[in-house]
């Protein structure tokens, strides 16, 4: 009893998130007869109330101590990854706001599953319980489903949930049989138990077997291939807040039940910062193939893309294959390089989404082609995607050529030098396919009839917010610095 | 008293049954009932664990966890078969192929 309130008491955010949850339920509930937009301001304005504050409270210092009996660790990684979930959700639910795809829809219950899914989010990054992990990796999901699904009268809605919802519920089934196994080798559902009893007994061909079934369930939520083929049609199909959602927050949370499941559960540290397996399962190979497939496919996928959400779908692959790299990497500056990309990807990336809710506008449809001609009739919005499509490349001096140099230097560090340079080559590959948006927007010229785009005060609060973090990549050193300093005293639990 | 290999076996042929029908049917529903199957073995798994380790109560809690999060799933999955067959009139996933390429 006495645990439960000490947690509440380190659960700050989640609380707010969970009780903003239940007003605006009942104040949707309130306000049905309402007209809709009136509605909807209301609500807006009520979860960007909850998740301001959320926000706020979610800037403290680690614990270091495991909360509710040892379900979820109140350590560094939970402390950087939550201000980057509640920030998504924030600018999630402002894209809401200026999507055509959502104009005069009802919201209520959109916003109460990115509510959901946000507290879902922060339990997800910290749970070190094969149960807590499942469960909170459930709720994220089926949130996700709702939300890929929101627009029911829409047949693509439709059908990228359908496909998210099939292939999410094989690849947790199979996760869960995974879990099952595991607990059945180690007799224990804590992570740090099951450390301690596979660092006695090595685990054989069952333990191979969990590895591989745990990876589909993650590398589904995370988007690595072969787990990936959800990704390029839920992204097309979703609205696109919420495919800018999806791309950020549970890509980020999947990295972290990584972390926690392979460096808690089944590595321990060997000194100077390294890990090493336990349990006789070699799983740095196999996150190593799986990173190099991923980032290889992906980057060759999106070269063939016309439609600029299939596009960036695969561009999110691509990256979380490169993400993978940190984590093969074995060693804390693995994981520090995978905390410091999540955040910078998280700018980058729904940067770039922003700019394509907002040539929706005035396009109509997400084809590439239609993006010609626009650096005359914006040349703001251009240079905005210039901005992000130059940082999502990793090209100097913008802030992700920061989040790829980590990671390299991490791998590099770890002895694995062809690995990075298989990661070099893939960065040089995804030049092209950014580049080529970039050139229909500048070169292309336009055709028919293209009015000036106009931008209300909103668009360019937004854009600012999401620029200015891509051009200051080196006020990202004293960031970044923060998260290293967290993240040392990271998995030190247990 | 039954040994527990065959709690081990029944499971593995859930799971493997379960996995046959996700890649072989091509209706929605018999997929989603063919994942019924995988949540189950688990299940299966879970409780004859916790029966058979000493001390390990923590597989019956996950077990009713996953049936409460399985039973979730399927409402919010054949809600959404629902929608697509008002708007398509079938829950064929061949012919559910807009989204390609």
């Amino acid at each position: 009893m006495f645990d439960a309130v000490q947690s509440l008491a380190r659960f700050v955010p989640e609380l707010i998130l969970v009780g903003t949850l239940a007003i605006v339920i009942v104040a949707d509930l309130l306000t049905q007869a309402r007209p809709v937009g009136e509605n909807r301001r209301l609500l807006t304005g009520l979860a960007f109330a909850g998740l301001a504050a959320a926000l706020l409270a979610s800037f403290t210092e680690p614990g270091g101590a495991a909360l509710f009996a040892s379900m979820v660790a109140d350590d560094g990684l939970l402390a950087v990854l939550r201000p980057v979930f509640i920030l998504t959700s924030i600018v999630v639910l402002a894209f809401t706001l200026r999507s055509k795809e959502l104009d005069g829809v009802r919201m209520g219950e959109m916003i109460a599953l990115l509510l959901t899914a946000t507290a879902a989010l922060c339990w997800m990054a910290g749970s070190v319980n094969l149960a807590m992990i499942y469960l909170s990796l459930e709720t994220v999901s089926v949130a996700s489903y709702l939300m890929v699904g929101y627009l029911s009268s829409d047949r693509l809605s439709n059908e990228a949930s359908l496909k998210y919802i099939l292939f999410g519920a094989v690849s947790t089934g199979a996760m869960l049989f995974g879990l099952s196994l595991l607990y059945g080798l180690t007799g224990t559902l804590d992570l740090y138990g099951v450390r301690a009893a596979l660092a006695e007994e090595a685990g054989g061909p069952a333990l191979l077997l969990v590895l591989v079934l745990v990876a589909a369930g993650i590398g589904f939520k995370i988007a690595a291939a072969p787990f990936h083929f959800w990704c390029p049609d839920v992204y097309t199909g979703a609205p696109t807040p919420v495919t800018a959602f999806l791309s950020v927050g549970p890509k980020a949370a999947g990295f972290a039940v990584l972390i926690r499941f392979f460096y808690s559960g089944m590595a321990e540290p060997s000194g100077g910062g390294a890990f090493s397996p336990v349990g006789g399962a070699d799983w740095q190979t196999l996150l190593i193939v799986l990173s190099v497939i991923t980032m290889t496919l992906g980057n060759v996928a999106a070269l063939l893309q016309t439609n600029v959400k299939r596009l960036l779908a695969y561009s999110s692959i691509a990256h979380a294959g490169t993400m993978l790299m940190g984590a093969a990497a074995l060693s804390v500056e693995g994981v520090q390089a995978i905390t410091a990309y999540l955040v910078i990807y998280l700018f980058m990336n729904l940067g770039a989404f922003l700019v394509v809710i907002l040539a929706h506008r005035a396009t109509g449809n997400f084809e590439i082609s239609g993006y010609a001609g626009f650096w005359k009739r914006s040349p703001l919005l251009t240079i905005a995607m210039a901005v992000f499509l130059f940082s999502l490349m990793g090209i100097p001096p913008f802030a992700g050529f920061l989040a790829k140099w980590y990671v390299f230097a991490a791998v590099i560090r770890a002895g694995l030098g062809w690995f990075a340079v298989v990661g070099v080559l893939n960065s040089a590959v995804a030049a092209f396919y950014y580049l080529k948006v970039l050139r229909t927007m500048v070169v292309d010229p336009e055709t028919g009839e293209t009015p000036a785009l106009a931008f209300g005060r909103l668009d360019r609060g937004l854009l600012l917010l999401l620029v200015v973090p891509n051009l200051l990549g080196l006020l990202f050193w004293g960031f970044l610095d923060r998260v290293t300093e967290i993240s040392q005293r990271l998995l030190e639990l247990g | 008293m039954i040994p527990l290999e065959h709690y081990l076996y029944i499971s593995a042929a859930l799971f493997s049954i379960g996995m046959f029908g996700v890649l072989t049917r091509r209706n929605a529903v018999n997929v989603l009932m063919s994942i019924e199957l995988l949540f189950n073995s688990a299940n299966i798994n879970l409780v004859a664990f916790s029966r058979f380790v000493e001390g390990a109560l923590g597989g019956q809690v996950f077990a009713l966890l996953v049936i409460v999060v399985a039973a979730c799933e399927a409402a919010v999955a054949l809600a959404i078969v629902m929608s697509l067959y008002r708007a398509v009139k079938h829950v064929d996933l061949d012919r559910a192929a807009e989204l390609k390429g």
